[in-house]
C-alpha cells in the first residue's frame, strides 16, 4: 500500500507573463489529500478531507472526493484532480454498461479491476491514487486500494493521499478486525482529523459515507464538529 | 543514518531513524530505534545506540548524518562539562540544547543534523527541546523526529497526554516507536529508551520479540 505523495510535479511554462501571473495559476490542480476506507461486517465506511490545492492556493475548500461509481460502489480520489475525475467518469461508464449487460448490480471487485486497468495502462501519464469501496451481494463490504502505478490489493482498512503518512501509526494501533459500523465511522473521523492537522494539503471538512445493502448514507463533519485532541 | 549529503538540494532529507522524547509527571523518556542503514538497502548496524549522553541527566538523540552527530555531540559534551565546572552546578537542559543550537545554526550550511535534547534539571524539572535542521530551538512536551516519525504523528497527537505516569509514558513511547518501525523500512531493530528523573538515568532496551504487536501482524 503506497502512501501517495500528492505534490504537483507538472507545471506549465508561461514565460512572458511570469511576473504578471500568480504562481498558483501555473501549478496543476492537485487533491493533496487524506482518504480512508474501512470494511465492517455488512458494508464499508469511506471518508475524505475536502481540500483541493493549486500550489499554495486552496482552489476548493469543500471538495467532494467521494465519488459515486455505482449505486453501492464509491471511490476516494487522491492525486491530480483532473486525472482522477477523468478516470472515475470512464470507469462509471464502463461499469454502468457492464451492469446493464449482466442485468444485476456490479461487483466491487469488477469496479476495482476497471480502475486498475486504466491506472496501469496509462501509468506514465497519470497521477492517481484511488480507494475503491462498496458493498455487493457476493462478498459484502470490500475495500480495494489502487495506488499510483496501478497495483490492486484488497485490504480491510486503507488510507491514501499525502496526509496518509501521518496516520499509519494511528491506524495500525486502533484498527481491529470486527469493528462495528459506528466504531469504523469514529475511527475514520478521528484519523482524518489527525491527518488534517498535520498535512498542509489536507483540510476543510470531513466527508463520510457508509455503504451497505440498504444503500448509501452520507454525512459531513464541519469545523466545530471535528474530533479534537489535546493540543500541545 | 545515511551518508552526509553536501548537495544543498537534498538538505532536509530525514534519515533512516525514528527518535522520540516525551515529558511525564516527574521525568522524561527519550528513545530511538537501533538501525543504521546505507541507502535504504543495507542495514549496516542492527543495534546502534542513537541516544547519546551529554551529561549526567541530559541525553540527546539525533536525526541526520552519523558523522555530523558524532562531531557535534562530542563538541557539545566538552563544552557542557566545561560550563558545568565553571558554574559549579550541573548544567541546565536548556544550556545543553542551546549549545547544540549554536553549533547547528552557525554551521547550518555544512551540517545536516537535527537534535532532540531531553533531561532533568533542578530549575525546571523534566524538559524536552528540539533543535531543527536550520538551528531553531523550541521546547515541547513531546516531540518526534527522523524518517519514521511521519507515520506516527497521528498516533502521538492522539495518544500523548500531559502528566502521564512513568509506566504510561514508557508504554506510549514503546508503542510509538514500534508503530514507526513497522512502517518505515529504514527504522528497526530494538527500542532503546532512557528514563531521566531527579534520581538519575535508567536505560531500557526492548528487543524485537518483546515489542508490542498490532492487529495486522
Amino acid at each position: 500500500m503506497a502512501a501517495a505523495s500528492m505534490m504537483p510535479i507538472f507545471s506549465q511554462n508561461v514565460s512572458s507573463k511570469s511576473d504578471l501571473v500568480p504562481d498558483w495559476t501555473r501549478q496543476e490542480v492537485s487533491t493533496g489529500t487524506t482518504i480512508m476506507a474501512v470494511e465492517y461486517d455488512g458494508g464499508v465506511v469511506v471518508g475524505a478531507d475536502s481540500r483541493t490545492t493549486t500550489g499554495a492556493y486552496i482552489a476548493n475548500r469543500v471538495t467532494d472526493k467521494l465519488t459515486r461509481i455505482h449505486d453501492r460502489i464509491y471511490c476516494c480520489r487522491s492525486g491530480s484532480a483532473a486525472d482522477t475525475q477523468a478516470i472515475a467518469e470512464v470507469v462509471s461508464y464502463q461499469l454502468g454498461f457492464h451492469s446493464i449487460e449482466l442485468d444485476e448490480p456490479p461487483l466491487v471487485e469488477t469496479a476495482a479491476h476497471l480502475f486498475r486497468a486504466s491506472c496501469y495502462r496509462y501509468r506514465e501519464e497519470l497521477m492517481a491514487g484511488i480507494l475503491v469501496a462498496g458493498w455487493d451481494r457476493r462478498k459484502g463490504g470490500q475495500v480495494y486500494c489502487v495506488p499510483i502505478g496501478g497495483m490492486l490489493v484488497r485490504q480491510p482498512v486503507s488510507v491514501g493521499g499525502s496526509g496518509s503518512s501521518y496516520i499509519y501509526g494511528y491506524m495500525d494501533s486502533n484498527y481491529k478486525p470486527g469493528l462495528s459500523k459506528d466504531q469504523c465511522l469514529d475511527l475514520t473521523a478521528k484519523a482524518l482529523a489527525l491527518a488534517m492537522e498535520r498535512d498542509g494539503s489536507s483540510g476543510g471538512v470531513v466527508r463520510l459515507a457508509t455503504i451497505s445493502e440498504k444503500g448509501v448514507e452520507r454525512r459531513v463533519l464541519l469545523g466545530d464538529q471535528l474530533p479534537k485532541f489535546s493540543t500541545h | 543514518m545515511e551518508k552526509h549529503f553536501t548537495d544543498s538540494r537534498v538538505k532536509g532529507v530525514s534519515t533512516g531513524t525514528t527518535i522520540l522524547a516525551a515529558v511525564f509527571d516527574g521525568g522524561v523518556v527519550i528513545g530511538s530505534d537501533s538501525r543504521a542503514s546505507m541507502g535504504g538497502e543495507f542495514v549496516s548496524s542492527k543495534t546502534i545506540n542513537k541516544v547519546i549522553q551529554v551529561h549526567d541527566r541530559i541525553f540527546c538523540c539525533m536525526a541526520g548524518s552519523l558523522a555530523d552527530a558524532q562531531a557535534v555531540t562530542k563538541t557539545a559534551k566538552f563544552q557542557l562539562s566545561f560550563h558545568s565546572v565553571q558554574m559549579e552546578n550541573p548544567p541546565l537542559v536548556i544550556a545543553a540544547a542551546s549549545v547544540l543550537k549554536e553549533l547547528c545554526y552557525n554551521n547550518k550550511d555544512e551540517l545536516q543534523a537535527g537534535f532532540i535534547t531531553a533531561g532533568w534539571d533542578k530549575k525546571k524539572g523534566p524538559q524536552v527541546y528540539v533543535v531543527s535542521l536550520g538551528g531553531m530551538l523550541i521546547s515541547q512536551p513531546v516531540t518526534i523526529g527522523g524518517s519514521g516519525s511521519t507515520y506516527i504523528y497521528g498516533y502521538v497527537d492522539a495518544k500523548y497526554k500531559v502528566n502521564m505516569t512513568r509506566e504510561e509514558c514508557l508504554q506510549f513511547a514503546t508503542n510509538a516507536l514500534a508503530l514507526a518501525m513497522g512502517r518505515d523500512n529504514v527504522s528497526g531493530g530494538v527500542v532503546n529508551l532512557v528514563v531521566i528523573t531527579e534520581a538519575g538515568a535508567e536505560h531500557i532496551v526492548i528487543p524485537g520479540d518483546k515489542l508490542p504487536t498490532f492487529s495486522d501482524e
